[in-house]
């Protein structure tokens, strides 16, 4: 698997970090009880298909990345920076 | 039909012509008092312990596939119980249990074989970790004894014990740990469930959860809808699919794991032994291939096939660990879809659906906990009440926070597993 870091270019797979579901970019409020945190944290879509999720380009520029794939292929659509993201 | 040595004889004197299928081919029924969703290890022991232990005799186990199709036929093989956290120990305590007596039980061979299982380490304080793991076994009422480097030579003198980077210091050895055939698994419990009147119905997909008024009513099948008042969710990696047919989302990531044979060599590897500062453990099958697998690709995947940087890393803790196993071909490498819960630790739990269960997160480990799962799994669908070495596998602990079973000391949240 190869991923494209929007800001180095295509890169092997190892050069990453995969953090999970890009729910991790949508954190709640600290008063947004506990079904919002149980849902942030643990609770998950899990999706047969296309999914978002977080990788850190750990051996590279050190950017986070939100990566559109399928979870069946393993094909990768889209990748862009969690910086430039808003949940 | 009975199997014994007699009958493989007369058998073999008139052509093996006696031979006829062990589990019926039913169509499903439109009604039944529980329905397990799932003919895999877990849901086939399930369905047998509902008809054995509870009498449960008018169910259906519904396939998508065919029985044995999906990771109990995809797994590794090991059978072992060396957990350490409360919670866990005693639950695959009594499931290694279930397992010395299931040959008998189900009057089937699975070729339980308890070789014995080593776990080596390479430091002191790996050792130090061990040895607190061995007694949290025998405080259990299991087996552990503690080797150290002569100990393990003498028993796995193939090993390269002097290796510059991670030298051996010793192993945790289970003696009642081994391996099984785990299709025959599979077999056995249908067989053992069929003949009690189990109707085991294959290719035959849930599409649809009927509930009405936080009530299960039953499921809708490609072969058409049937009633059920217990229907019991047990299908591994597409645990999430299957519960958000019932509004459900549960704390689970399905990831891929990679597993690898060679070719049939003559016995070589006498035991299961894993690799303490890599991703590698390995067995032989009685067949002579040499089974051995690593960690988790760690990303989210459905695809049964895994990438090859894990590959890469589990020939290379091989090659370091035994460097004889480098004259020996892969044949082939396989994937499977892991139910992987942030703690590590599985769910055996009702819903908030009534008469809706739930078993699932088994991560990694779900082949030595079969028949443990399906015993405690029948218990809690048939009482309402959990049975209490798997008491601890709540839904709710992710939660509330309360009795997570993080058995690697990682931290319970995803990927960390």
């Amino acid at each position: 698997m190869r991923i494209t870091c929007p800001n180095c270019g295509e890169r092997d797979r190892r050069e990453f970090y995969y953090q999970g579901d890009a729910v991790a970019l949508a954190r709640p409020a600290s008063d947004a009880g506990p079904q919002a945190w149980d849902d942030y944290l643990h609770n998950r879509e899990n999706p047969a298909g296309d999914t978002q999720d977080l990788w850190f380009h750990e051996a590279g520029c050190g950017a986070w990345i939100v990566v559109s794939r399928n979870t069946v292929t393993h094909a990768i659509d889209s990748t862009t920076l969690a910086a430039t993201v808003k949940r | 039909m009975t199997y014994s040595g007699f009958r493989v004889i007369k058998e073999g004197l008139f052509g093996q012509s006696g031979w006829k299928p062990v589990w019926r081919d039913p169509d499903p029924k439109p009604e039944y008092d529980a329905l397990i969703i799932g003919g895999g290890g877990h849901g086939l022991a399930t369905a047998y312990y509902l008809a054995k232990e509870h009498g449960l005799t008018n169910i259906a186990v519904l396939e998508k596939g065919y029985i044995g199709g999906g990771n109990v036929g995809r797994n590794t093989t090991i059978v072992r119980a060396n957990y350490f956290l409360p919670g866990n120990s005693e639950f695959y305590s009594h499931s290694l249990k279930l397992w010395e007596g299931m040959e008998q039980e189900l009057n089937y061979n699975v070729m339980h074989s308890q070789r014995g299982l080593i776990n080596l380490f390479h430091s002191d304080g790996q050792r130090d970790a061990f040895a607190r793991r061995g007694n949290a076994m025998i405080n259990q009422g299991d087996d552990a004894i503690l080797l150290d480097t002569g100990g393990v030579r003498k028993i796995l003198p193939y090993l390269d014990f002097d290796n510059a980077r991670f030298p051996i210091y010793g192993g945790l050895y289970h003696p009642r740990g081994g391996t099984a055939r785990h299709d025959a698994v599979a077999w056995g419990y249908a067989r053992g469930a069929d003949q009690r009147g189990v109707d085991i119905i294959q290719n035959c997909e849930v599409t649809g959860i009927d509930i009405e008024g936080g009530v299960v009513k039953g499921v809708q099948t490609t072969r058409g809808a049937i009633k059920a008042k217990k229907v019991g969710i047990v299908v591994a990696g597409r645990s999430g699919q299957v519960a958000e047919m019932a509004g459900m989302r549960l704390p689970i990531e399905s990831h891929v794991l990679q597993a690898f044979v060679t070719e049939g060599l003559k016995p070589v590897i006498d035991h299961v032994v894993s690799f303490g500062m890599g991703h590698f453990y390995i067995s032989q099958s009685d067949k002579g291939g040499l089974v051995f697998g690593g960690d988790l690709d760690f990303y989210s995947s459905y695809a049964a096939r895994g990438n090859l940087p894990m590959k890469e890393h589990v020939m290379e803790a091989a090659m370091t660990l035994m460097p004889m196993i480098g004259k020996a071909k892969v044949l082939r490498s396989w994937g499977g879809i892991m139910d992987m819960t942030p703690d590590g630790s599985p769910i055996i739990d009702k819903t908030l659906t009534d008469g809706l269960f739930i078993d699932c997160g088994w991560c990694y480990g779900g082949f030595k906990a079969v028949p443990g799962s399906g015993f405690s799994f029948a218990h809690l669908m048939a009482t309402g009440q959990h049975h209490a070495p798997a008491a601890g596998f709540r839904l709710d602990r992710f939660r509330d926070g309360v009795g997570l079973m993080d058995e690697e000391g990682t931290g319970s949240q995803h990927n960390l597993h």
